[in-house]
Parts: C-alpha cells; structure tokens; sequence
C-alpha cells in the first residue's frame, strides 16, 4: 500500500508560523511588563530616600513617607505566615498521609480547589465577620480584653493596652484580624503545594519506612515531612509573598487609615503597601502619583527579594531523593 | 506491584467455607525428608485485589532458617503473596485476604494484628534500592531506632553488626557520615539489607532484589543471601530461575494464582512432578 506523502512546504511553513506567534506573544508580554517597570522606575526614583521609608504619612507628598504601611505589612504577613503555614502543611499531611482516598478527603479536596478560585474579596466579607466582629460578640459593649503577663504567667483582665499580649474580643479591626484574613486568602495556595510536595516524595521511601514498622506518624515526620520541607518552604514563600500583595480583604475589613504610628501589639491599627499605594494613587495631585510610584518600588524589591528567597531555598535544600 | 494479567476463575469462598485448618494441615508435595519447622504457614489462603481473585487456596510452609523462592510467569500472584506475610498489601485499597496466614503459629491476618510489631519481626527488602536520602549510618538505624530504646554506644554496635552481616562493612566503614545516595546500587541493596536486619527480624522478605543491579553485584547478593540463611528464614520471589536454582532451598512455583508445585529445590527443578512446572522451567513458557 503507498501512503501519499504531506507536502513538505506547507508543513514547514506551519512550523515557521506558529514560532513567529510564539514569539510575538511572547515580545507583547515581556514589553508590557518592562514598559510597567520602567515608567514607574522614572516616576519613583526621585522620591527614594531613607527618610521615605522611615517617615509616616503626611498631608504634604513631600514628607510623607511609608513607615506605618511597611511595619503594616510585615506584622499582618508575619501573623499570617505563623497560622496559615502549619496550617496548610497540617492540611496536607492529613489529607496526603492519612485520609487517602477516603469520602472526607474528597470532600476536603473538593473544598480546597473551590476555595482557591474564590475572590479575595470574599475572604474579606467572611473576615469581617468572623474575626472583626466575632459573629457580634459583645457588638455595641465594651469588648472583652485580656492581656497575658508571661512572666508572671497570669491573666489581667481588663487587658493593658500597653502591652505586647493585649487581646481584644471582638478582634476589632487590627493586625490580628489583617494577618487571620490574609492566612485565609493564602491557606488554599499553602494547602496545595504543601499536597504537591508531599506527592513529589518517592513512594519507596513510605515503603522503605513502613516496612521497618514505622506508625504512619512515623513515616510522616521522618520520611515524608523531611523529604519535602523544601519544596513546601518554596511553597510557604510565594504564598506569604501572594499575601504581601493583596489589598482587596484588607479593605474590607479595615478600610483606609492614616495611621501615624507602628503596631505595638496584635489589636493595633495597621495599613499595609498596597493599601497606601492605592490611596495616593487615587489622589489628584501629582506629587502623591510619584510617591505611590516609589511606594511600588518598594514593593517590588520586597516581593522579588521573597521569590529570590523562595528560589535559593529550592536550590540549596533540596537534595535528591532518589539514585 | 503484581497485577494479574489473566482473568483468575472465579473461584470465591467465604470464610464460612474454608475447612479447618487441620484437615488440610498436610506436608507439602515433594518436600525433603527432614523439613524443618515452618516459620510461615498458609492453609487456604486466598486474596483479592477488589473484585479479582489474585490468590486462590494456597497451601504452603516456609520453613525455618531456609531460603524459599517463588517463581511464576508475572501476574502469578508471587509478590502479592510475599507483601501478605508482612502485611505490606495494607495500605493497597480494596486487598483483602482470607484463609490462614501464620508466623510461628500466630495468626498474621486479624484486625487485631499489630502490623508494626509484625513487622518487626518481618523485614522486607524490594526490587529497587530504597536507602533514605540519610547517611549510611542513620540509614541503618533507622528501623532499630523505631523499636528499641538505644544508647548511643548500642547505636555504633548496631551499625557495625548490621552492616557486617550485610557484607558492606569493609566498603563504607570510613564514610558511615556520608550520604547512602552515594553508593553504587548493589550497595545500596546491602544497605538496605543491613537496615532490614538491624531491626533483628526472624523472616526477611526479598521481592526481586537483584533485579535492579548488574551481574556482579546481583553475585554479591546472591552470597549474602546463601550466608544470611543461617541465622533467618528468607523469601524470595524471583524471574530468574538460576538465581533460585542456586540460592534457594525450597522453590514453590505459582501459575495464575495457584501454587502448583512446591518442593526442594534441586527436585523441582530437575524432576517437577507438574507438566505446568515443567515447562515453566524448561524455558517452554512465561
């Protein structure tokens, strides 16, 4: 039997049609993203200075600086990286290690997928209610306040605002409240690569472990967790820096302030990067666009520094685990 | 992982029809005269894999400080009967067994088995090297850590005894500290051996050891193998019929789930009482 042949032209010409395609979408998505870099480079530069970063905001563009938002933003990630982190690799170890193929895991898995296409918006709303307002505990009334003294290892009750430990419920508005919200937003992100990392381990080293007569805790904490900590550490970092960015729930549970001075404990007032850079952006006056354009840089050097952190941990950490 | 590839008959009993365990309690066919006593011993056992029957009625002793190799076409069910002993098949979901299974008399297959204490006692080794990505000396401990209280000094005790048992000593006695992902596959092999054996188990199972390594190392092996059988019980499933003609004491020969014959292993193979056997290790087949 003879097969006709393909004429050898048009399939070249194929070839070179799709590569010229690629590249185009390629050349349109890398210019977009340096002309961004560049006009906000041009327009922020010149109000970099030191004073910027450790000054408040002000009135005048000129001696408002972006103290406040950036000791905002590293107490609210700081919280969220403390719950959402054993929280998501909890998750993972549970749903990987333990509920294998079990009804509940479907449903969780099924719950986890959904929750990471919800707006962050929506965490928000769910936030203000949940962790703002506390379901209206106490709405109207003074809130109950506590602090806790470590060193006398007791609990005042009223709280002292002054101290480190002074909790407040309802949470109020606070970093408390900012950072709870943010781990929600980030816990489906944390979840799944924690899930990813976990997969990634090689089946024979559970094997190997078991067959030793390891309990599944055993294996999970000397085998598994180890093997894949890095990959989850890479993971944690991009997660964190994805709530470094967000500025929608962060709104809607606190909504803008002028805040004139850093957090002292977990109820204080807070704003954060994005929120202030969507606030000068919105003004009128330019002064306050080349501000917000400085505000941005920041920004950026914060977030690349975290994925540069994310990388050299999966570069230098991770061994093989496999011959 | 053994997946038949033919469909067995369809040949289920509930446990309510199993006979009991004397009336079938029979010496196995051809055995040699003076058999040892069996460490593992299976009276009707059988086991699925969901709704296929992988398994069907084996009966077979295993016995003690000997070296028991199965054989069979692949799909046989020998690695499925292999990973019953230690209970490996557990965490495979829809594998179930019926039957006895028992080590030195105790029964190895009810809920109420402690399968870390069984394994324990059963050790495994599996047909491609599996070290941790530890060093060779957390490697060895890792499993006698698991179930002994040990002093630092017991630990080096430990590691030394293992690894000599395991023929590695002299290879790795200066680089205990160094990563077991830096050996060559035949040491890894007896690395993972000598982590086997730190836990002091009575029965090591092999699920084709050597079918992962080059000739030379599989020869190495093999030594170990033959000088390891003083001191335990081994089973090993092989698709290498030399390899059990030169290592085994005893082969049992499964075909589509079945035990067909099982005898000493010089008999099986020069006079099989089975036209099955026969043609399987005549190279006819499989």
């Amino acid at each position: 039997m003879t097969r006709p042949e393909a004429p050898l032209t048009s399939r070249t010409r194929m070839s070179q049609v799709v590569l010229i395609a690629c590249a185009l979408a390629a050349f349109i998505a890398v210019t977009a993203l340096a002309s961004l870099l560049l006009s906000i480079a041009v327009e922020g530069t010149g109000s970099l200075s030191w004073k910027f970063l450790t000054s408040f905001a002000s009135r005048k563009a000129a001696s408002a600086g972006i103290l406040a938002p950036l000791a905002g933003s590293v107490w609210v990630c700081a919280i969220c990286a403390f719950v959402a982190i054993p929280m998501g690799i909890g998750t993972a170890l549970y749903l990987e290690e333990y509920a294998k193929k079990s009804r509940l895991q479907g449903i969780i898995q099924l719950n986890i997928s959904n929750l990471a296409g919800v707006p962050s918006i929506v965490y928000g709303l769910l936030a203000l209610a949940v962790f703002v307002r506390c379901f209206g505990f106490r709405s109207g009334e003074t809130p109950l306040s506590f602090s806790v003294d470590w060193s006398a290892m007791r609990i005042l009750s009223p709280g002292d605002p002054d101290s480190l430990w002074f909790i407040q419920i309802p949470f109020g508005s606070g970093v408390l409240a900012g950072g709870l919200t943010l781990a929600l937003v980030v816990l489906p992100i944390m979840i799944t690569a924690s899930q990813e990392a976990l997969r990634a381990v090689p089946k024979s080293l559970r094997q190997a472990a078991e067959a030793l007569g390891s309990t599944r805790w055993q294996v999970a904490w000397r085998v598994t967790l180890p093997a894949a900590l890095p990959t989850m550490m890479t993971g944690a970092i991009l997660s964190i820096s994805r709530a470094l960015g967000e500025a929608a729930p962060l709104l809607v549970i606190g909504g803008f302030l002028m805040v004139m001075q850093t957090p002292t404990n977990l109820m204080s007032d807070f704003t954060v990067l994005p929120m202030q850079i969507y606030n000068w952006s919105g003004r009128p006056q330019e002064e306050f666009h080349r501000i917000a354009a400085a505000a941005i840089i920041v920004q950026l050097a914060v977030l690349l520094t975290f994925n540069a952190l994310a990388i050299f941990v999966r570069q230098s950490f991770q061994k093989p685990l496999q011959s | 992982m053994t997946q038949p590839a033919e469909s067995a008959p369809p040949e289920r009993r509930d446990s309510s029809a199993v006979l009991p365990v004397a009336a079938s309690a029979m010496p196995p066919v051809g055995a040699a005269a003076p058999t040892p006593p069996a460490a593992v011993a299976m009276r009707r056992f059988s086991a699925w894999y969901g709704r296929h029957q992988v398994l069907q009625a084996i009966d077979l002793d295993i016995p003690e400080r000997q070296v028991c190799a199965f054989i069979g076409p692949s799909g046989c069910g020998k690695s499925t009967l292999l990973r019953w002993v230690n209970r490996m098949n557990d965490s495979i979901v829809g594998a179930r067994a019926d039957g006895t299974l028992t080590l030195h008399g105790s029964d190895l297959l009810g809920r109420t088995v402690d399968v870390v204490a069984l394994r324990r006692r059963v050790g495994m080794v599996f047909q491609k090297p599996n070290p941790f990505p530890k060093s060779i000396k957390e490697n060895v401990v890792f499993g006698a850590k698991l179930h002994y209280r040990l002093a630092r000094a017991d630990l080096d005790e430990i590691v030394e005894k293992a690894l000599r048992a395991a023929a590695l000593w002299d290879e790795v006695k200066d680089r205990l500290g160094s990563p077991a992902l830096g050996l060559s596959g035949g040491q890894q092999q007896r690395l993972c051996i000598a982590r086997a054996l730190a836990v002091d188990p009575e029965v090591l199972l092999m699920d084709e050891p050597c079918s992962a390594l080059d000739p030379r190392s599989t020869a190495s092996i093999e030594a170990l193998i033959r000088q390891l059988r003083t001191n335990y019980t081994i089973v090993i499933v092989t698709h290498n019929m030399q390899q059990a003609s030169r290592i085994s004491d005893t082969t049992a020969f499964f075909f589509e789930g079945r035990l067909v014959e099982n005898s000493a292993t010089d008999l099986l193979f020069t006079s099989p009482t089975q036209k099955q056997t026969e043609d399987y290790v005549s190279g006819r087949f499989g």
